[in-house]
């Protein structure tokens, strides 16, 4: 039943000298969920940049459902069903909280360039709205601007966005950095939903080893840009590569 | 009902309803509250001038996008109405395919620009308007065949919105309100009427889920681009419609004065001026520009009068007089103009609605 969604091939970048995603070729299974490990540096980041194509690749391709997306724009690899939520907070601050995920799922809708009816007329678009913050536990601080928001809380939002785009290909990229212990499993249960649901791509980059115990199907290495382990987690994890990779580092995120 | 008309966008703070209202019902009876050719020529140029400012904050407020071309998109509007009466037959088909052929070459420009440019940087935009603006300014001073250059147009507008038209005579004796039912009259309700319903289309546009894309964009369009906005349209789409309507003000600021030249619509001083009223209404807010428009206008109108009068009656004290010299005018316009940006960073319609 499942089939590969997502592929790279031989995916590269280089920034001048330095090889930040180093021929990497991967495929991504529907209901799969993969985590991403690597120190940090490892590029990670940058490889799901060149996914979701925030940065363009020097070499090699990216297919989703068999169509080659590597020319596309950020917004049309969108359109196609690639949802991105990004590491280090990225929202509209001076929006408020239901206004950021209106407008993830107007676009979806298609209705950017609607000019004349009022935007909050649209109730099917703030009812769904609504029911995702509700989810994250947001619904509260609706109203607020953002900007006004705790680290913790914008997090959540971060995820609410991409929840709410219900994407073919989740891209959470350390979804729970920062978060305090009390608030990231709220951010973590979500994933784990989104996962019982059939037929959800999960790409999750994630330093905590306990996280990605439970929750993955699959563990990905990456090291100095390059696919150093992919496989079963327990595999994985006991391997050397991540031994040596991960060796006297601490895990927990910073 | 009300609200719909306002898009649902309701000024938010009591102190400006109220003064939004005065300012509504003072332009709505113009020429019965104050009548004289004087004050009814700065209530017109108010009603132009509101249009053309709240088209700019639709670009510059809600998108975030900087243009120094506003003036030549006006101007466009404004010669397109002149062109077309003097090359046309008299009457109101010129006016029209005037101002929609003006509003239209205005949009187009506005496309190719931001096709060109938007793609890259904002300030590349900018600098590209800039460079366009002062290129056509240079160019319609030198087609003085075309554009009468420096003078500028003199041109007859359709009979029945001159003076020298009059109306009701026999139903009620050719005055309301002591007030000469002319074509003036009508006029000056055309351009009211034409700012007022432009006024309102621009607000439902920010109002709609295109103008939210706009804001979106401005507050952070690395992530409008990732949620699946394609960033280049939106922002040359807001360009298009800034444009066109800042080219209709300029139509019916050529419908009311009957004469253009570089200097009422196309001079870079006038850029500067819808600017200062932007910011002093505050942007992104399109009332702004309602108060921002009128406190200008007024002052530019009145305040040189008023300083004359305080110069001759500090008359030998030392300095003083100089100081309030009605040619310092613009001095004084300047100290304001600083004065509310330090104070009233967010305009005064963000200052009212903060103190609520
Ligand atoms: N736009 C860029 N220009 C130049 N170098 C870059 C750019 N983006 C990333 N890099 C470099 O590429 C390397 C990989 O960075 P990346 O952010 O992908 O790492 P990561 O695995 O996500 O790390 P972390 O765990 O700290 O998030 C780093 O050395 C980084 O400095
Ligand atoms: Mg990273």
């Amino acid at each position: 039943m499942s089939r590969v969604i997502l592929q790279t091939h031989d995916l590269t970048v280089r920034f001048g000298g330095h090889v930040a995603v180093d021929h990497v070729s991967c495929g991504f299974k529907t209901g799969e969920l993969t985590a991403i490990v690597g120190p940090n540096g490892a590029g990670k980041t940058t490889y799901f940049n060149l996914i979701s194509g925030q940065i363009p690749s020097s070499e090699g391709r990216v297919d989703l459902n068999g169509r080659d997306i590597t020319r596309m724009s950020v917004s049309q690899r969108c359109d196609m069903g690639i949802g991105r939520a990004f590491q280090l907070t990225n929202l509209f601050p001076n929006l408020s909280v239901l206004e950021n995920v209106r407008l993830v799922i107007q676009a979806k809708a298609k209705m950017g360039f609607n000019l004349f009816s009022m935007a909050d007329s649209h109730a099917e678009i703030t009812d769904r709205a609504v029911a995702v913050l509700d989810k994250v536990k947001l619904y509260d601080l609706c109203e607020e601007p953002v900007s006004v928001l705790s680290h913790g809380n914008q997090r959540k939002l971060e995820v609410a966005m991409l929840i709410a785009l219900e994407p073919l290909v989740y891209m959470f990229d350390e979804p729970t950095a920062g978060m305090s212990v009390d608030e990231a499993p709220v951010v973590l249960d979500l994933i784990a939903e989104l996962k019982a649901e059939k037929d959800r791509t999960i790409l999750l980059v994630e330093h905590k080893m306990d996280v990605i115990r439970t929750l993955a199907d699959r563990i990905i290495v990456l090291h100095n840009g390059a696919l150093a382990a992919d496989g079963d987690p327990a595999e994985v994890m006991a391997s050397d590569v991540v031994q040596e990779a991960y060796m006297g580092k601490e895990l927990d995120n910073v | 009902m009300l609200m719909k008309l306002l898009s649902g966008d309701a000024p938010r703070s009591r102190v400006l309803t109220v003064i939004l209202m005065a300012i509504l019902f003072c332009l709505a009876f113009a020429p019965f509250l104050f009548p004289g050719v004087r004050s009814v020529d700065t209530a017109a140029r108010i009603c132009v001038f509101i249009l053309l400012v709240a088209s700019y904050d639709l670009i510059l407020g809600y998108g975030g996008i900087v243009s120094f071309a506003h003036t030549m998109f006006f101007g466009m509007g404004a010669y397109g109405v002149a062109l077309a009466c003097t090359h046309m037959e008299r009457g109101f088909g010129a006016l029209i395919v005037g101002a929609s052929g003006g509003a239209i070459l205005a949009a187009l420009i506005a496309f190719l620009i931001g096709l060109f440019s938007l793609r890259v940087r904002a300030i590349f935009f900018a600098m590209i308007t800039l460079a366009v603006a002062s290129a056509v300014a240079v160019l319609v001073s030198q087609l003085s065949g075309l554009t009468g250059g420096e003078d500028g147009l003199t041109y007859k507008i359709p009979r029945e919105l001159t003076p020298a038209f009059r109306f009701g005579k026999e139903t009620f004796g050719g005055e309301i309100l002591g007030v000469k039912t002319n074509g003036r009259l009508l006029a000056y309700y055309v351009v009211f009427t034409g700012a007022l319903v432009l006024f309102l289309l621009l607000l439902r546009i920010v109002n709609s889920p295109f103008g939210r894309v706009l804001q979106a964009i401005r507050e952070n369009d690395f992530r409008a681009e990732a949620v699946g906005y394609r960033v280049i349209s939106y922002r040359t789409a807001a360009t298009c419609i800034s444009a066109a309507v800042a080219a209709l003000a300029g139509a019916l600021y050529a419908i009311w004065l009957r004469y253009v030249g570089p200097d009422t619509a196309l001079s870079f001083e006038i850029m500067v001026d819808i600017l200062l009223m932007v910011v002093i209404g505050g942007m992104g807010t399109m009332y702004g520009a309602v108060i921002g428009a009128t406190l200008f206008v007024v002052a530019q109108n009145y305040l040189q009068g008023l300083m004359g009068a305080a110069s001759s009656a500090v008359e030998g004290v030392p300095i003083l007089p100089d100081l309030l010299s009605a040619d310092r005018w613009l001095l004084w316009l300047g100290l304001l103009f600083i004065l509310s940006v330090y104070f009233f960073p967010t305009g005064v319609v963000g200052r009212l609605r903060d103190g609520k």
